[in-house]
């Protein structure tokens, strides 16, 4: 695409990444202050209530951080930290089902919009793993347990190799490091799916004929 | 005054708008889930049952911890012959016919149980105690079959030993130098120097705790503790926490397998049940390709309870 | 609360009350937000073309 009036050069990288987000993805789709009307019911609720509980998650996990993976076993006021975060996870976990739910009733996927329920599902997926983590780093009789119960399942599928849950350390990096830094990127993108398309029409009332079994229909 | 594209996508689509703010809708549930989270952690904290450690152990039951050990002085314990990725065993690889991913991987850890768990830490007792090195010297001179024999008479003893004062005692045998030895260990174990030494190695920093959790998970110890809380595999263990707490209630799937046939019956069950999740997940992953499933939200009409009052408008609008 | 929960055993299925709880939550919260009305924006909005 040529350059309009205003840009300073055809052939730039730069002004084509910014012509394209200008185009898949404006201010007004991003941060809209209106939406359609049939987002009035509280099954939307859902995704908002897990993108906050993971905040929680996250901002407890740094406090547990920061004072080192001992002090919540030393201190009433680590305690009520590491309480923070088990319980922001439960709610997180909670929540994130029932969006699930929610949007595979509403079928969610339809008019282009499969990237961001693929995204969810491997979100979910992650989290399960950035969970199974965090279990394994309490540094108590749970995490003992888990581990020595974990080690066959991952063994069996070779992983065992790379992935050593009997190693705290190895453990404890995934966990508070290499996959919290995975889900928030996977959440970023899911949100921006969800603005660049838009929420999806109920139903039966799509812009475009709803998929069918008879993939060569329009 | 409301412009076209601070509608967005919706005034394309012809559809009635309404004003809806995203942020204060996150900051209101930041609030509300904070409120939930503080009460729960405040009224209920969270769990916290204390590790076990190889002391606690060899004091709640010496006998256990001595049985386990001369298993791991045979290179007869569970995890002695495990295979990949701690050893060369056998006898805890997974496969379904030709497909042995654990053996394709090969072994890593390196983890060598006579040496690791008994012998090493015992030459390291012993370099203030001549006796107990002279002691060591005997047996590992002796042979491979000579040791074996030894390791299969004690452990015979053993099921009837007794304990007095944390040290265990049983009928008189021939089993050469290993009941001096692990009566040692045992001694180590309740003072708390076999943790560490099970830790330490020729350098200075430690996270990785391979061996003295293969130790704890070859004795009896705690699957005791365990059982109580409801954390073995065949108690839907997965998806349980210790204590009043809920646990991972999402793993419910998963562990679901474990309790039923064939899963719970071959000896390749962890493998099973991880292709069959695999595949599951995966299906889950690719719903909107799939005929069938895709179908379902139009087939079990919960939309419409969803949507009923779009539904309701766009009928009397066109009616 | 370090004293293990109980459990509801019924066939096969092995459930702690807590864990049966929380599910049991998620399925009483899925049913509100299906029939509660959301806070309307019935009569102050505008048609858009």
């Amino acid at each position: 695409m040529k350059g309009r009036v205003g840009d300073e050069s055809t052939g730039s990288w730069t002004a084509a990444a910014r012509r394209q987000l200008e185009r898949r993805l404006p201010w007004e789709n991003l941060l809209p202050d209106r939406q359609p009307f049939y987002v009035g019911s509280w099954v939307y609720v859902f995704g908002v209530v897990t993108i906050a509980a993971l905040v929680w998650v996250v901002l407890s996990g740094v406090v547990l951080a920061a004072f080192g993976p001992q002090w919540w076993h030393l201190s009433s006021v680590g305690r009520f930290f590491n309480s923070l975060h088990f319980w922001s996870v439960q709610v997180f976990f909670v929540f994130m089902v029932l969006h699930l739910w929610g949007q595979y009733f509403m079928a969610s996927w339809r008019e282009g919009r499969a990237p961001t329920w693929m995204i969810g599902v491997v979100t979910f997926a992650i989290s399960i793993v950035a969970a199974f983590t965090g279990y394994l780093s309490q540094q108590n009789f749970d995490a003992q347990y888990i581990a020595m119960n974990a080690k066959d399942a991952v063994n069996s599928t070779g992983v065992g190799w790379f992935f050593n849950v009997l190693n705290f350390g190895q453990m404890y990096g995934l966990h508070v490091m290499l996959l919290p830094i995975a889900i928030i990127a996977l959440v970023f993108l899911h949100i921006v799916q969800v603005r660049m398309k838009g929420v999806v029409p109920p139903i039966g009332h799509g812009a475009k004929p709803a998929v069918r079994w008879d993939l060569r229909k329009k | 005054m409301i412009s076209e594209r601070s509608a967005g996508q919706a005034s394309q689509q012809g559809v009635r708008t309404i004003p809806y703010d995203l942020l204060k809708e996150i900051a209101i549930a930041m609030v509300a889930s904070l409120v939930v989270i503080l009460a729960l952690a405040i009224f209920l904290s969270s769990p916290d049952v204390p590790s076990v450690t190889i002391q606690s152990w060899a004091q709640a039951d010496p006998v256990d911890f001595t049985t386990t050990a001369n298993d791991e002085l045979a290179g007869q314990s569970v995890t002695a012959n495990y295979g990949p990725p701690y050893n060369h065993g056998t006898g805890s690889v997974q496969s379904i016919g030709p497909f042995s991913p654990q053996s394709w991987a090969g072994v890593h850890a390196n983890v060598d149980q006579p040496h690791d768990f008994v012998i090493n830490p015992l030459k390291r007792a012993a370099s203030n105690d001549t006796q107990l090195g002279g002691v060591i010297k005997t047996y590992e001179a002796a042979s491979a079959d000579q040791q074996g024999k030894w390791h299969d008479a004690y452990a015979t003893a053993l099921k009837d030993a007794t304990v007095a004062n944390g040290a265990v005692t049983v009928a008189n045998g021939d089993y050469g130098p290993v009941p001096v030895m692990l009566a040692v260990l045992v001694q180590l174990a309740q003072a708390g120097a076999l943790d560490g030494l099970l830790l330490s190695s020729d350098h200075f920093y430690q996270t990785d705790y391979t061996k003295p959790l293969l130790f704890i998970n070859d004795g009896g110890y705690v699957s005791g503790i365990a059982h109580d809380q409801h954390l073995t595999g065949n108690q839907w263990g997965m998806m349980n926490e210790t204590g009043l707490y809920p646990g991972q209630t999402w793993l419910w799937l998963y562990t679901l397998w474990y309790q039923i046939p064939p899963f719970n019956q071959v000896s390749y069950g962890d493998l099973l049940v991880v292709l069959v999740m695999a595949l599951l997940t995966l299906l889950l992953v690719l719903v909107p390709f799939i005929p069938g499933l895709r179908d379902i939200p139009r087939w079990i009409p919960v939309y419409r309870l969803i949507w009923r009052r779009f539904y309701a408008e766009t009928k009397r609008t066109s009616a | 609360m370090d004293q293990p929960a109980g459990y509801l055993h019924w066939g096969f299925i092995l459930i702690s009350w807590p864990n049966l709880l929380v599910i049991g939550l998620m399925v009483v919260l899925f049913g509100l937000a299906l029939i509660l009305p959301f806070p309307g924006h019935g009569s102050t909005t505008e048609k858009e073309k």
